[in-house]
């Protein structure tokens, strides 16, 4: 993984004795509460419901089992013994000191991290396909240009007030596992008309309040251009975005209301000017940061797989585990395994400091010391030899870590809800385990297939509803608690936004609508047809017609 | 009133015509508005500066950027961003020489950003302590990209060892 220079340790270093200073000054009263909190907020310091709350960055879902090890001893230390892995990648405290923080910076900073720009108007973390270096179906590991933009991004001084903050996803792989066409700047790694590498650009997607799927503001870009491209893109944003209202303030709406073709000729006519600005980078630029994500000394033997396969015949809770959280890598006696943070009772993302510190010994002895974490709220442990997963699996299971959900209904996304956030409308935890504690039979889990859950407490879309195949949505009805649901969205590939299927149940209901939604499932479905395609195919009109029979 | 120009605190010359008022004597700026309305005079007068605000466009003032001294540009709170573009583009795009200066809502903390694109005086706000202000500027010293100053990409930097 990418490991500092003296650039970068300087700058972290002198952040976090920038930010002491901005501490103190609030605290003699020289900088007022708003004044505060847009710095804070560049350094991912919010103050929530009841605490401040910490987001510190790990770009592009990329750790080390050192790092881990920090996390966990923050956690206990500063914190009430426990972390929340998010869906940009990132972890968050929230029950630090203000007191404490530039404390917690320091031991960030000793370990290569930080939490710049994890918050306010400004590029933020970059997120990255989970699988990249290391999926069968990547045409180039990804991860050198998220680097490139974090360096690039980082206290960007033209762009640090932008009318909102602005997300970058970027992918290598067939698949889309990394969401990007829900990103201001989404980049896919193509292969153009001669064969070249460079990048697919869409602009203009996102969640929230308005959630549009991107649109394809260039087919190919090359891979030197990456910069001047997004630069030319960020400075078209930065003059034209709106800034007179909060909500209609993403390039989502600048782009919707342009419109794709004009917005990419402002683009390409900044371009044209800037592109020679000094951001062109060169193809050993490029081959030195490719360096630090080499592949590392895989070394695989004949018998680990022969061993796997004996110890799967023999354990079938072992071999389904093996099935539903592991994944085939691109080195064969090799395997991807995921490590779920959705265990029944514990709220999604969620991680102890016992298990930080457990999971990162793991990483350690079984996956070169690295660690991942994914958008869908879990962690990864990427080069995992064929016959050591048993091993790796009694330690999860030691941890509570190895619950075998994953891609199920309850590996679930979950924003924090009531119980975290002032702006929500219902509370998401209780749902979530309202939902584990009714589809507890793993076994009708499997069946029903890949299922993608994702909840919100408010229409603010944290929890990225309107693209899960299935979505969840909290609203106010006089006082007390509801939900919308909201049927067939996808973010990946075929992203598109779910539609509501009508008016919304209350709390205590959702988890047996969505039994009736199931059963409906399991009746239309075709062979081997997943839930979102069943939807798809159908319409939401028999889901619909289910859910409410009783209420016509 | 006291400035900081070129990271000194200095003594302010200029003052600042509101829209439809008579001009004082000495330097003096305007609003964008006021320069095209009355461009003519003002160029024969001489000691006009321009008051841009965050929506007003660079292109209406190109081609008279040779004779005007002092750009400022309006920064009415913490979160406008539009001005460091401006700043940007004025100096890197339309090689402006004069001087470019913050005003409004400028503090401590934007200053290194806004000098990096450009800016080199800044009206901090009364209610700011000058000496804490000018702190800022050296506070990190690491830039890993080029703006309207002489840094260069980080990564070029790098592979020229
Ligand atoms: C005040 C309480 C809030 C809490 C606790 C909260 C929590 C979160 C968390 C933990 C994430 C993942 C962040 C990351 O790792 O970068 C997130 C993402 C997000 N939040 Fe919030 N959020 C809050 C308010 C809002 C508001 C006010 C909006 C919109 C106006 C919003 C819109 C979003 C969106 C759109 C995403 C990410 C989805 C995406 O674009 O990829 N959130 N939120
Ligand atoms: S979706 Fe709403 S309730 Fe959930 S975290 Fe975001 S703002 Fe809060």
């Amino acid at each position: 993984m990418y490991q500092y220079d003296n650039y970068d340790q300087t700058l972290v270093n002198e952040r976090v004795a920038q930010f002491r200073g901005q501490v103190q000054r609030h605290l003699d009263g020289k900088l007022s509460d708003e004044e505060f909190r847009q710095l804070r907020l560049r350094n991912g310091l919010y103050y929530q419901l009841h605490a401040y709350m910490f987001r510190i960055a790990v770009p592009y879902g990329l750790f080390s089992s050192r790092q881990m090890h920090t996390l966990a001893h923050c956690a206990r230390t500063y914190d009430r013994g426990y972390g929340h892995f998010t869906t940009r990648q990132n972890v968050q405290f929230n029950w630090p000191e203000l007191e404490d923080v530039a404390k917690i910076m320091e031991e960030l900073a000793a370990v290569q991290m930080h939490a710049i720009q994890t918050s306010g108007n400004v590029v933020r973390n970059v997120t990255a396909d989970q699988y990249a270096g290391v999926a069968a179906d990547e045409l180039e590991d990804p991860r050198p240009y998220c680097e490139i933009l974090r360096q690039w991004s980082t206290l960007h001084p033209e762009f640090c007030w932008l009318p909102r903050k602005f997300k970058i996803g970027v992918t290598g792989a067939a698949e889309d596992r990394a969401a990007i066409r829900l990103h201001d700047i989404g980049l896919e790694l193509v292969r153009g008309e001669d064969g070249e590498v460079g990048f697919k650009v869409f602009v203009g997607g996102g969640m929230g309040r308005t959630p549009i799927v991107g649109k394809v503001v260039r087919e190919f870009l090359e891979k030197r251009h990456l910069l001047t491209y997004v630069e030319a893109v960020l400075r078209v944003y930065n003059q034209l975005g709106r800034r007179d209202d909060n909500t209609k303030a993403r390039i989502k709406i600048l782009v919707r209301s342009l419109g794709i073709k004009r917005f990419r000729k402002l683009v390409e006519a900044e371009w044209e000017l800037s592109r020679d600005d000094g951001l062109e980078l060169t193809d050993a630029e490029i081959e030195r940061m490719q360096g630090f994500f080499a592949p590392p000394d895989y070394q695989p033997t004949a018998e680990g797989a022969a061993e796997l396969e004996q110890q799967v015949a023999a354990d079938k809770s072992f071999a389904r585990w093996v099935k539903r959280n592991t994944r085939p890598h691109k080195v064969t006696g090799y395997r991807i395994a995921i490590v779920s943070l959705k265990a029944p009772g514990a709220a999604p993302g969620d991680l102890t400091d016992t298990q930080m510190d457990g999971i990162a010994d793991l990483a350690e002895r079984f996956s070169f010391g690295e660690l991942r974490s994914t958008h869908e709220q879990n962690l990864v442990l990427a080069d995992v030899a064929e016959g050591e997963l048993q091993a790796l699996w009694e330690g999860l299971k030691a941890l509570e870590l190895a619950t075998p959900n994953i891609g199920t209904l309850n590996d679930m996304i979950c924003c924090p809800g009531l119980d975290f956030c002032a702006l929500a409308k219902a509370s998401t935890i209780p749902v979530a385990a309202q939902i584990n504690e009714k589809f507890d039979d793993l076994d009708y889990l499997y069946d029903l297939g890949e299922l993608k859950l994702k909840m919100s407490g408010c229409m603010n879309g944290c929890g990225h509803h309107y693209v899960g195949h299935l979505g969840l949505l909290g609203v106010d009805k006089k006082g007390s608690e509801w939900y919308q649901i909201i049927l067939g969205g996808s973010a990946s590939n075929d992203a598109v936004l779910g539609r509501r299927i009508g008016p919304a149940v209350p709390l205590d209901e959702v988890a047996n609508v969505i039994e009736k939604i199931l059963t409906l499932y399991v009746d239309l479905r075709e062979e081997g047809e997943r839930f979102v395609d069943t939807v798809h195919r159908t319409g939401i009109a028999p889901f619909k017609e289910r859910v409410y029979a009783d209420h016509t | 009133m006291q400035i900081i120009r070129n990271q000194r605190v200095e003594e302010d010359t200029w003052r600042h015509a509101p829209d439809g008022e008579p001009l004082a004597a000495g330097q003096v700026t305007v609003s964008l508005k006021r320069w095209l309305e009355e461009r003519d005079t003002l160029i024969a007068r001489g000691d006009v500066g321009v008051r841009l605000a965050p929506a007003d466009e660079l292109a209406d003032l190109l081609a008279d950027l040779p004779t005007i001294t002092l750009i400022v540009l309006e920064f009415p709170d913490i979160t406008e961003g539009r001005g460091y573009t401006q700043a940007r583009l004025l100096r890197t795009r339309h090689g402006y020489s004069g001087e470019i200066r913050a005003t409004g809502d400028v503090q401590h903390d934007q200053l290194s950003f806004m000098q990096r694109c450009g800016v080199d005086s800044f009206v901090v706000r009364e209610d700011r302590d000058m000496d804490d202000a000018l702190a800022a500027f050296g506070e990190v010293s690491v830039r890993y990209q080029p703006a309207a100053d002489d840094e260069t990409l980080i990564f070029h930097r790098r592979e020229q060892g």
